[in-house]
């Protein structure tokens, strides 16, 4: 065996390889010296912290790892590069946020003698996301994402506090296990027909002709079931509000950001590598003709925005409002991909960074909210940002943000969504998405108007925050606000992420 | 008569049918579940005929083999949550289990 091959491989796989680690110090720890949890976040902290260190080092390597000896075609199982560092950066930066933030979540303290398990479980998804976002072979993307599922099932149902967490995860494993079914039958047809799973050599394929086109395209909407599922978009979105409104809150902005990020990483690249011929001059990816991929991610797009939107407008529980919003919010990204262009997948790179300060901020403020109250329904928040202003002002930064109105961050990623589409001449979509964001704005402001425009009650809590989480809700606040006006770093560092290698 | 590649598409088509007439039709959470097992062993028939039809080397085999063991993986824990689910509600049909609805 080839081992200068494999050696070669695993220096490409260090940031992985730390995960894998850290995820065993914790199970170990946890085994051995049970009665010291306490110590269980910090140990997952450093591992975060030493992951993202490395992988910012590596910023700039490119590769492929594990590739086969001996095949025409130079390819890999996994495609490193600058675009799959800036996900896993997003990535990492969310989980070392989420890590805080299940620290000092009420759900997660009340199974403290199970916390051995809860950071094995998401050091698992971690590890499931950190491949999605690199993967260029099928098997491996398929394998990665259930890993991430795995995981996931468990945390949706872990606390076990309330009915609604079981029911949680009984609705998200089955519609992910369905879509990963089908998922697997268009891969095994993809198979039959290109002789590979690997996509290089599918794109070879592809140009070579002769394909039969019914198969080809039942097989990639099989596929896409598989993806349209983990960044819940329409129709395969059903599970999310469920989801999210029964899991931990922990979780749900873990998932909401994070998993939604590696699912977003591994299409756009699914697409990129599987189907691209060629790129132009400007930046336009030219497609092999044997599927319409724009056609249908923007039929896609447009429907789970509105769909997000206007099912968001009756919700009163905040967690369920915000998972649709979370829904809204992948079609406005899927919109970025469907310009099938260099422009549009840095807008989806711009508008992610954003999107997790500002979500990961608005689940913050509605779990110290729900510490306190018990719920997270809308009719509680009766007169709240008057008794407690810093997390009023807090929430409505995010809501402000999260609605897209300047000058918040959440303005500027929606600003380069809107140019990318502009360039590509899709002006109708974009006054669609534009639409959508007025709708989205009543019930966002809804909670504002409730916070502030209604008095008091006596049972509003006057709700007191810690110092750490006063500076944990500035650190995620002032960005928001600060990269609605100075945002050339984001965008510059996204600029410098959208090389793809190889194609 | 031979028994040829277009007959292993058959039976797995047939079974894929099935896994998804099973998912959308049943109401006890396991045969939900038995459904699922019968899509990922669709597209395990699929994988094993066409490496051995299609001259593609072991490819395909070794790749039902992943999927033999993620479907016992997933099994596990579907059943896991589904005891859960049996636990609170004494009941595994999946139709009225609805406490989050809008």
């Amino acid at each position: 065996m080839d081992l200068n091959g494999l050696y070669e491989s695993i220096a490409l796989i260090k940031p992985e390889i730390v995960i894998s680690l850290t995820l065993l110090a914790i199970v170990l720890f946890d085994l051995i010296l049970s009665n010291s949890k306490k110590l269980l976040p910090f140990i997952a902290a450093t591992g975060l912290a030493v992951t993202l260190v490395i992988q910012i080092i590596e910023l700039s390597t490119t590769g492929y790892a594990f590739s086969p000896q001996n095949a025409t075609l130079f390819y890999g199982m996994l495609s490193v590069d600058s675009f799959g560092a800036f996900f896993k950066v997003i990535i990492l930066v969310s989980s070392l946020l989420i890590v805080y933030f299940s620290a000092v979540t009420d759900e997660i303290k009340q199974s403290f003698d199970r916390l051995g398990e809860y950071y094995t479980l998401i050091f698992g998804m971690i590890l499931g996301m950190m491949f999605m976002t690199s993967a260029i072979d099928l098997i491996l993307i398929y394998l990665s994402i259930e890993l991430l599922s795995l995981s996931s099932y468990v945390l949706a149902g872990f606390t076990k506090i309330r009915q609604r967490n079981n029911e949680a995860s009984l609705k998200y494993i089955i519609y992910g296990a369905v879509s990963s079914g089908m998922m697997l039958f268009g891969i095994s047809l993809i198979y039959g027909m290109a002789g590979s799973t690997n996509l290089v050599e599918l794109n070879n394929f592809i140009q070579s002709g002769s394909i039969n086109l019914v198969t080809f395209s039942i097989a990639l909407i099989l596929i896409f079931a598989g993806f349209g599922f983990k960044i819940s978009v329409a129709p395969f979105h059903f599970w999310t509000p469920d989801v999210y409104e029964g899991a931990p809150i922990s979780i749900t902005a873990f998932l909401s950001v994070a998993s939604k990020a590696a699912g977003f990483a591994v299409l756009i690249r699914f697409i990129r590598v599987g189907f691209v011929s060629y790129v132009d001059s400007d930046g336009f990816w030219r497609l092999s003709e044997v599927f319409d991929w724009q056609a249908l991610l923007v039929i896609i797009s447009i429907l789970t925005m509105t769909l997000g939107n206007f099912s968001a407008l009756w919700q009163d529980n905040l967690k369920r409002m915000l998972a649709y919003s979370s829904i809204a919010h992948a079609g406005y990204m899927l919109l970025g991909l469907a310009v099938l262009s260099n422009q549009g997948a840095f807008a989806i790179l711009v508008y992610f960074s954003f999107y997790l300060i500002m979500n990961i901020g608005a689940f913050f403020v509605v779990m110290l909210i729900a510490n306190k109250l018990g719920s997270e329904n809308i009719d509680d928040y009766n007169g709240l940002g008057l008794k407690s202003p810093f997390l009023g002002v807090a929430l409505g930064l995010f809501l402000v943000s999260l609605t897209g109105l300047p000058p918040t961050a959440g303005f500027i990623g929606k600003l380069y969504l809107f140019i990318a589409l502009v360039d590509a001449k899709m002006i109708i979509v974009a006054v669609i998405a534009l639409l959508n964001t007025v709708v989205s704005l009543y019930y966002y402001i809804r909670v504002l108007k409730k916070m502030y425009l209604s008095n008091p009650t006596e049972d509003t809590p006057e709700i007191k925050t810690s110092a750490m989480n006063t500076i944990f809700i500035l650190i995620l606040a002032v960005p928001t606000l600060v990269f609605g006006l100075y945002f050339a770093p984001v965008v510059d560092f996204a600029k410098m992420c959208i090389s793809f290698f190889g194609v | 008569m031979e028994v040829g590649l277009s007959h292993f598409l058959v039976v797995s088509t047939a079974l894929f049918s099935l896994g998804i007439y099973g998912v959308v039709t049943r109401k006890n959470a396991v045969m939900v579940l038995m459904g699922i097992e019968l899509i990922l062993n669709a597209a395990n028939i699929n994988f094993i005929a066409f490496s051995r039809y299609g001259n593609f080397g072991l490819n395909g085999q070794a790749i039902a083999l992943f999927v033999i063991v993620l479907a016992a993986a997933e099994a596990a824990i579907a059943l896991a949550i589904v005891l859960n689910i049996y636990k609170t509600y004494n009941h595994v049909n999946v139709d009225e289990i609805e406490d989050l609805k809008e």
